[in-house]
């Protein structure tokens, strides 16, 4: 297992913002390292660096791409939670990496980040997204009017209608809770969580016409059905969604066909 | 090597260019490439709102909203283009809300309007309500809703697709678009998509400014390709820093949180817009109060040990009215600066946010190759582009409105030029550059480091060409952003594979984030007035006799293959409003 070592000289020319009293702490990353062009294994490699425990993991992350190996793979672009880049497997969790601070991870112990799980791993923390994305697709994420003929101003919706489906709108696609959900470890035709998640959003919106057809995509055998319960999406979502009670409410309104 | 044929490609999937899919894709067979995946674009991170005079909640016009934006921009606004904006903004939400955007409503269901900067009843008399929003979180609403029809729609998108060349044909005398050559990041295997129209709407280049609310990703990938290719940048100088950073990270926090009333304070506590601004206040042009706050500083009323921010103060509004109208923001406080809101101001400084200028093009989106000359089949829509809508200062929740508003039309335009165009043959060995360049690098065993370099580009960036600027400054950035250049030749990355190589992938955007650096500090060093977000601290008064006027910059090579910078000007377009001295 390699270890370099990020020296406090280079590490100090590069504090990021802030903090100027907090102190820099030694942390370790452990890295679940993947490319097929080297290796058909995937290894565990260990980074030592120079950081403010008020730092992201996804800045620690960056200081070893930068500084020690620039051959880490990893996604990312807003760097504060919103664009769904950089959901990882960090100390066993699903979460963002820009979302998730190393004071808050017991800096003591390696921090460990791994891919998310469930979908096939392409090089190091970067995984195959199409299937998940294939069944965001499938549950038809969009509003589906009948009216031919369309209001010319915006079509009515009381603020209790509105906020009804409020939660479910702050989804970003990261997949932190599908990849957390064990259902989808053991069977990838599951839809998952988020596309459940999507499906929801235009169930319960007031102006949609299409929850029937919706609702029958998720009673297949694939669908609403597998769901156990277990909650692992619901911890996991960095948006802070109630993803299991999305779930059951879908669940309810199959069979009360009411919502 | 492989070669796609498309009517249109567009190269983004933010805003502006899922709006441009969506009309592109019913009308000639389109094909989306981004680096990113759809929803991961920075579209996402905009929180405040889209202007339009729906007048929902109180008397508007769009003519009133014509003025505030030109107004916004100190006058450098082309005023036909800005009509078209704050008219067709009206539909523009409308058209969102059919698309099944969430909006925030009213107490009759109508879409709800709140205040923003800049944003007034008849010509200044007051702040209005014209922002039609979704809690703070509008840009991932937007986002979401274009990519939720983009997938009704069947749009055809290629993920993860970075495009590094834009190829150009001689066609009878006239520049002509060929098509665009990309690199795929998952086996690192060079695509040459052949294509009658070409749609830029890659976003915007903030990443040059190392306090920024920009993504990694935003580094000028779409500007970086035509002007190397010898189309000309617009007004690059005029650069937008967003008041309220988080102190020292630059996240953004919305506009919104001064609309629903929030106040910036000094360290004596003191509500120091009212100096400033003292019809507007909080609510001045983002310009104005990204000064106040500098002024603030600089006159030691800045807050902490160092007196290097001040506050944004939330904690006179209620708890449920944060919640329900800024819960990400509040959100942001609390994960990234450990800060209760309810309770305590929030530490801010000003962010390089948004980048006026761009791909110069006209109303219907089409590129200019000078002052009025269009490329047949080339188009730019977006924070890429520069129409000018903007001018010297953009108005918050006028870039949102900006993307649906000229992506819409750079997508109709497109569409219908590909309908009745033909293909332009493909040079010889159209991806030859693409490849030189992708295996320079990939080979170079030079000793300058990416991150090194980037590092001091961006520090160079806001030590000397941020909110105040002095020629001075801009020398030292002007002969900075030169070494650096000349440093970048001598680069090597440490990855040689194939497969998602995105150690190369930082490294070219390097070297688009410093040609781009370099023709915003040679346009700003040659500015000499304050006007907008250009401030020159040497001429701190707006001169419209020598520079009402659109900068123009071209990359000359000369015979010995040294580049050089070629500044020309463009008119600005004045329809119904004289220049007046700007008063918030």
């Amino acid at each position: 297992m390699a270890t370099p070592v990020l020296d406090k000289a280079e590490a100090a020319g590069q504090p990021e913002p802030g903090f100027a009293d907090s102190p820099y702490i030694t942390v370790t990353f452990r890295i679940r390292r993947f490319n097929s062009e080297v290796s058909a294994e995937a290894v565990w490699e260990d980074f030592q660096m120079e950081i403010d425990p008020k730092e992201r993991v996804l800045d620690g992350l960056h200081k070893i791409k930068w500084d020690l190996d620039g051959t880490l793979t990893f996604r990312r672009s807003c760097a504060h939670g919103i664009c769904g880049s950089d959901a990882m497997r960090i100390n066993g969790k699903n979460r963002l990496a820009c979302k998730t601070l190393i004071k808050d991870l017991n800096p003591e112990k390696p921090i460990t980040v791994e891919p998310i799980k469930g979908l096939t791993v392409l090089k190091d923390l970067v995984v195959d997204m199409d299937p998940f994305f294939q069944a965001y697709r499938d549950v038809m994420p969009f509003l589906i009017t009948k009216d031919t003929n369309e209001p010319t101003r915006e079509r009515l919706q009381t603020a209790e209608d509105r906020e009804r489906f409020d939660d479910t709108t702050k989804c970003i696609l990261c997949a932190a809770c599908t990849s957390s959900c064990p259902v989808f470890w053991n069977d990838g035709q599951y839809f998952g969580p988020a596309a459940i998640v999507n499906a929801h959003r235009f169930i319960f919106d007031s102006r949609d016409e299409a929850g029937e057809q919706r609702l029958e995509i998720l009673n297949d055998r694939d669908g609403v059905w597998r769901c156990r319960t277990t909650f692992n999406c619901t911890d996991a979502c960095p948006r802070g969604i109630e993803v299991t009670k999305a779930i059951q409410e879908v669940k309810r309104a199959l069979i009360t066909r009411r919502f | 090597m492989k070669i796609h044929k498309y009517d249109t490609v567009i190269v983004g999937a933010g805003g502006a260019g899922m709006r441009a899919a969506i009309e592109s894709t019913k009308r000639s067979r389109t094909a989306v490439l981004t680096k990113l995946y759809p929803t991961r674009s920075h579209t996402g991170a905009a929180q405040g709102g889209m202007a339009a005079a729906l007048a929902n909640v109180e008397e508007d016009n769009w003519e009133w909203h014509t003025f505030d934006t030109i107004k916004g921009g100190d006058y450098l606004v082309d005023q036909d283009a800005a009509e078209i904006l704050a008219k067709e903004a009206i539909d523009s939400v409308l058209d969102l809300e059919k698309m099944g955007l969430p909006f925030n409503r009213t107490p009759n269901g109508t879409i709800d309007q709140r205040r923003f900067g800049g944003h007034s009843r008849n010509h200044g008399e007051a702040p209005v309500r014209r922002s039609c929003y979704a809690a703070d979180r509008t840009g991932h609403m937007i986002l979401q809703t274009l990519y939720q029809n983009c997938v009704k729609e069947g749009v055809e998108f290629f993920n993860e697709f970075y495009v590094l060349d834009q190829l150009i044909a001689d066609v009878d005398g006239v520049k002509t678009s060929v098509g665009v050559v990309a690199y795929e990041l998952a086996t690192g295997e060079i695509h040459v998509f052949q294509a009658k129209a070409v749609i830029y709407a890659s976003g915007g280049c903030g990443k040059f400014f190392k306090v920024t609310s920009n993504a990694h990703t935003l580094t000028g990938d779409g500007q970086a390709a035509v002007y190397r290719r010898g189309l000309p940048l617009e007004d690059m100088e005029f650069f937008q820093f967003h008041p309220t950073g988080i102190w020292r990270m630059g996240i953004l926090l919305t506009e919104g949180a001064r609309g629903e009333g929030g106040i910036l304070r000094n360290k004596d506590g003191e509500r120091f817009m009212e100096k400033y601004a003292p019809v507007m206040k909080d609510l001045a042009s983002r310009d104005v109060v990204s000064r106040s706050i500098y002024t603030e500083i600089r006159e030691g009323r800045g807050c902490g040990p160092e007196g290097d921010h001040v506050y944004l103060d939330l904690t006179h509004l209620p708890p449920e009215q944060l919640d329900a109208k800024l819960p990400d923001i509040t959100e942001f406080a609390r994960t990234y600066l450990g800060i209760e809101p309810y309770t305590d101001p929030i530490p801010i400084q000003p962010t390089a946010h948004y980048a006026m200028g761009g791909i110069p093009t006209n109303v219907q989106g089409e590129v200019l190759t000078d002052n009025t000359t269009v490329v047949p089949g080339l188009y730019a829509a977006g924070e890429v582009a520069c129409v000018s809508v903007h001018g010297a200062n953009r108005l918050g929740t006028n870039s949102l409105l900006d993307i649906n508003v000229f992506g819409r039309r750079a997508g109709i335009a497109a569409a219908e030029y590909s309908q009745k165009a033909s293909y332009v043959e493909l040079p010889e060995d159209p991806a030859q550059q693409v490849i030189d360049q992708v295996e320079h690098l990939r080979n170079s065993t030079g000793t300058e480091r990416v991150a090194v370099i980037r590092r001091e580009l961006q520090e160079c960036m806001d030590a000397n060409v941020m909110v105040f600027r002095t020629e001075q400054t801009i020398k030292t950035a002007v002969e900075k952003i030169a070494e650096l250049r000349e440093r970048y030749r001598n680069v090597s990355i440490q990855d040689k594979g194939r497969r998602f190589n995105t150690d190369l992938l930082e490294a070219i955007e390097l070297g688009n984030l410093l040609d781009l650096a370099e023709v915003m500090a040679v346009s700003a060093l040659a500015r000499k007035e304050s006007r907008g977000g250009h401030y020159r601290e040497d001429y701190p008064n707006r001169d419209d006799v020598n520079f009402m006027r659109h900068t123009m910059a071209y990359r000359e090579v000369g015979d010995d293959g040294t580049e050089s910078i070629r500044l020309d000007y463009k008119p600005v377009v004045q329809t119904r409003y004289q220049p007046m001295e700007r008063k918030y």
